[in-house]
């Protein structure tokens, strides 16, 4: 093994948290900086020829090779896990951006209320606890985020008070949005018009599509959206979607300080009890041919897709698995995804002309979020939000979507209708609240390998009671909503069954190195330092002890700008815990 | 939309884009016409048999054009020679679990080549029955992964870029009012409500004025 000469801060991972604080450290200090990137090199301007839905939607190139490494997956701890052969429910992506270069640009905050459940009434075996950091502590990050990425959108509640078409249930923000919302295609429009007729209070989608050209505080200028509908699984040809490598990656080329290495597959965070108590002292890794490597660094940053995170800890032994069992052990617990679906399939007469959109241009409804209506009668907790956005509405996912009273799937009375209907048709999707529970968690798995030889990461994960209820619900809202849009047919989300790896939910899965204020139930304290070693800081959404409803990437930014900030001005000046 | 137009045009598209040759296969375009497709996977058998069943997965009819005339074979072709046909996207370790729920995903051993053999078996002389015929065989192996597999493929065929050697010229995106990928939407994506609005497709090729090579190409 090759050891290489030891630097400042060694970053494992160049997505969206690695290259936030490869920016923010190197710009604000002079420490040396290097990103580890297990993937491929790009640049600022490297999409002008994806769009292609075959290579990119369907054959996943921009994600994870699963043929090196994948998860593996069980319904509960009595049975046997198998794995995920093939990208399915989530989304990690791979090379320099990771998943943030193929995001829709989605960008809703947490609601206040996610961060502290107090004392609501919770189920029996639940495992929420308190993030240990608050709305008020993190609302100046998220602002910074609206102004890195330049989102667009509506504000409805600048420091209380409620504006009438932004979304009047959000946390109180410091300002509006740096850039207007984007154009509202025709089936969004539609359901705002009828969201509001039902008494909702629809809002345009906050986005980071953004809508018109925009330069940031970092002086990086990105051009507006032109609505050409290649967002979610593709690189932004144009530059209009925030992506890490338009965004961060013009400040981080000019700084020396900072390098990033591709081909970098981190196998090891090394940590040595005995010589150097409570800190790591560096990261092994497999370069780009294959030599091993021994990067000795100062800092760690552990900045890897969220499920990686976790995955990484437990190959490195650092901290106590998690057993549930006796509840002991921090690391791998709170595994949560998103209760996401399309609630209701509208058919509806007129064309809609779908292909014009972005990922992100649409309307939402906050009215079934939260704690935001009336649940005395509902027998689930918790909510989510219900929205019309021309994300994914390309051919080859998109044809063949038929009413149910056509049953044949092939030949030419399924042609016939599929071709009718192919324009006609629009998803009213739902994005739910997971609570976390004492069952769902990872561990490594016993039986299967990655390409290096060494455990997957195995989830032990479905839903509960609570989900499927709310799903139950939430498809009656929505199947109204389609009626109220002049839907002549409509299909329903055909409910929660077991928790279905095949299908596409979101790339929203936390947890696994939680944060909280008890190094009994957490991997990480509030400015996600890990709570045994110090120098080690675990970025990303593996750090949610729960997941809400909205798109968790602001919220993953605003953290790490908070970790940073703490970095600068606490941990240099006197390197120990900083809580 | 006439037929006659998709078949004309088609038939110059596929004469100047194939350059590969190994097997050769007849595609009969018209009754006085026909183009030599070179095949990579298939045997001429086999690519008829294909042809065949994806056309009545997808027909043409009086009123427009399937996939016969789109070159899903030719696609599926292509597909199962380069890296997902040889399952180069999935994780092939052991142990396998051929009978696992449905909701993890297909975890089997067999590759798409072999599967698409396998099935293939089950289906010789299928382009020389009638089509009432070819339905009710289809019908008998529609809860097979082989068919599954297929009938997806057929749709990929029908509406991927041309470059991949499917939806020869764009008539699956013409069929739909897809316009493949169009630059900018953005005087139009406001207007237009409630009427169809259809602008001619180009694929990414002639879009971006480059040699886009698909995944099948680079291994």
């Amino acid at each position: 093994m090759k050891t290489l000469p030891s630097v400042d801060v060694v970053i494992i991972g160049g997505g969206w948290t690695g290259l936030l604080m490869a920016k923010e450290l190197g710009s604000r200090t002079a420490l040396s900086v290097v990103v580890l990137e297990r993937g491929g090199p790009r640049k600022t301007n490297d999409y002008g020829d994806d769009m292609d839905e075959l290579d990119y939607t369907i054959r996943f190139r921009m994600m994870q090779d699963v043929s090196q490494e994948t998860v593996t997956l069980r319904h509960d701890s009595s049975r046997r896990a198998l794995p995920l052969r093939q990208h399915g429910s989530f989304l990690p992506g791979s090379g320099v951006g990771g998943a943030g270069e193929h995001w829709s640009g989605v960008c809703p905050r947490y609601l206040p209320d996610c961060f502290e459940y107090g004392s609501k009434r919770l189920p029996e075996d639940h495992a929420i606890q308190d993030w240990g950091v608050t709305y008020e502590e993190l609302e100046p990050h998220y602002t910074r985020v609206d102004l890195l990425l330049g989102i667009s959108g509506k504000a409805g509640n600048i420091r209380g008070k409620q504006i009438e078409g932004g979304n009047i249930f959000e946390g109180w923000r410091s300002a509006e949005y740096p850039t207007p919302p984007t154009k509202i295609p025709y089936f969004s429009s539609m359901f705002a018009e009828a969201a509001k007729s039902l008494g909702y209070h629809p809002y345009p989608v906050p986005a980071a599509t953004t809508s018109r050209a925009y330069t940031n505080p970092d002086g990086v200028s990105r051009s507006g959206c032109t609505y050409c509908g290649y967002c979610e699984t593709f690189g932004c040809m144009i530059g209009a979607k925030s992506q890490p490598t338009n965004t961060l990656l013009p400040v981080i080329e000019k700084r020396k300080n900072v390098s990033i290495r591709t081909g970098a597959w981190v196998r090891r965070i090394v940590h040595d009890a005995s010589e150097n108590k409570g800190k790591a002292s560096g990261v092994i890794y497999f370069d780009a041919n294959g030599q091993e490597v021994f990067q000795p660094a100062g800092l760690v940053f552990l900045a890897s897709w969220t499920l990686n995170n976790t995955h990484l800890l437990l190959l490195s032994g650092i901290g106590e698995a998690y057993d549930p069992t006796t509840g002991k052990g921090a690391l791998g617990r709170n595994l949560t995804h998103q209760v996401n679906f399309s609630a209701a399939t509208a058919f509806l007469e007129r064309p809609l002309n779908r292909f014009m959109g972005s990922g992100a241009s649409g309307i939402m409804l906050s009215d079934l979020d939260g704690d935001l209506f009336d649940h005395s009668k509902l027998p689930f907790l918790r909510g989510g939000t219900l929205s019309a956005r021309s994300a994914r509405s390309l051919p080859i996912s998109e044809w063949g979507v038929v009413p149910e009273s056509v049953k044949a799937t092939w030949g030419p009375e399924w042609k016939k209708a599929a071709l009718h209907y192919y324009d006609r048709t629009g998803r009213i999707g739902f994005s739910g609240e997971h609570l976390a529970y004492r069952d769902n968690y990872m561990d490594l798995d016993p039986v299967y390998k990655d390409h290096f030889g060494d455990p997957l990461l195995r989830l032990t994960l479905d839903w509960r009671e609570n989900e499927r209820k709310m799903a139950d619900y939430v498809i009656t809202k929505a199947i109204e909503l389609a009626r109220e849009m002049g839907a002549k047919d409509v299909t329903p989300f055909s409910g929660l069954q077991s928790y279905d790896a095949t299908r596409y939910q979101s790339s929203h899965v936390q947890g696994g190195a939680i944060m909280g204020s008890s190094p009994e139930r957490s991997v990480v304290n509030p400015y996600l330092q890990h709570w045994q070693l110090s120098n080690l800081f675990v970025l990303g959404a593996s750090s949610f002890p729960q997941n809400a409803a909205a798109n968790p990437t602001p919220t993953i930014l605003a953290l790490t700008y908070r970790t940073a900030d703490a970095i600068v001005d606490r941990y240099l000046k006197n390197p120990a815990p900083l809580a | 939309m006439r037929r006659r137009e998709f078949l004309t045009q088609s038939a110059a598209s596929i004469g100047g884009v194939l350059i590969y040759s190994r097997q050769v296969f007849r595609l009969s375009a018209q009754a006085n016409q026909s183009i030599r497709i070179p095949l990579r996977f298939f045997s001429q058998a086999e690519a008829l048999i294909i042809a065949a069943a994806s056309s009545r997965i997808f027909p043409s009819d009086e009123t427009s054009p399937g996939a016969r005339e789109a070159g899903v074979a030719v696609y599926i072709d292509r597909q199962l020679a380069g890296p997902w046909g040889r399952d180069r996207y999935r994780y092939t370790q052991v142990p396998f679990e051929e009978n696992a729920p449905a909701e993890f995903g297909y975890q089997g051993k067999a590759t798409p080549q072999q599967i698409y053999r396998q099935g293939l078996k089950d289906l010789k002389g299928f382009n020389r029955l009638g089509p009432r015929e070819q339905d009710q065989k289809l019908k008998q192996i529609e809860a097979t992964l082989f068919f599954s597999l297929l009938r997806q493929n057929t749709i990929e065929g029908m509406f991927c870029d041309p470059m991949h050697g499917g939806n020869i010229d764009m008539m699956g995106w013409q069929l739909i009012g897809f316009p493949g990928p169009r630059m900018s939407n953005y005087e139009d994506v406001d207007t237009h409500f409630g009427e169809a609005f259809r602008p001619k497709p180009a694929s990414l090729r002639q879009v971006t004025r480059g040699k886009v090579r698909p995944s099948e190409d680079l291994e």
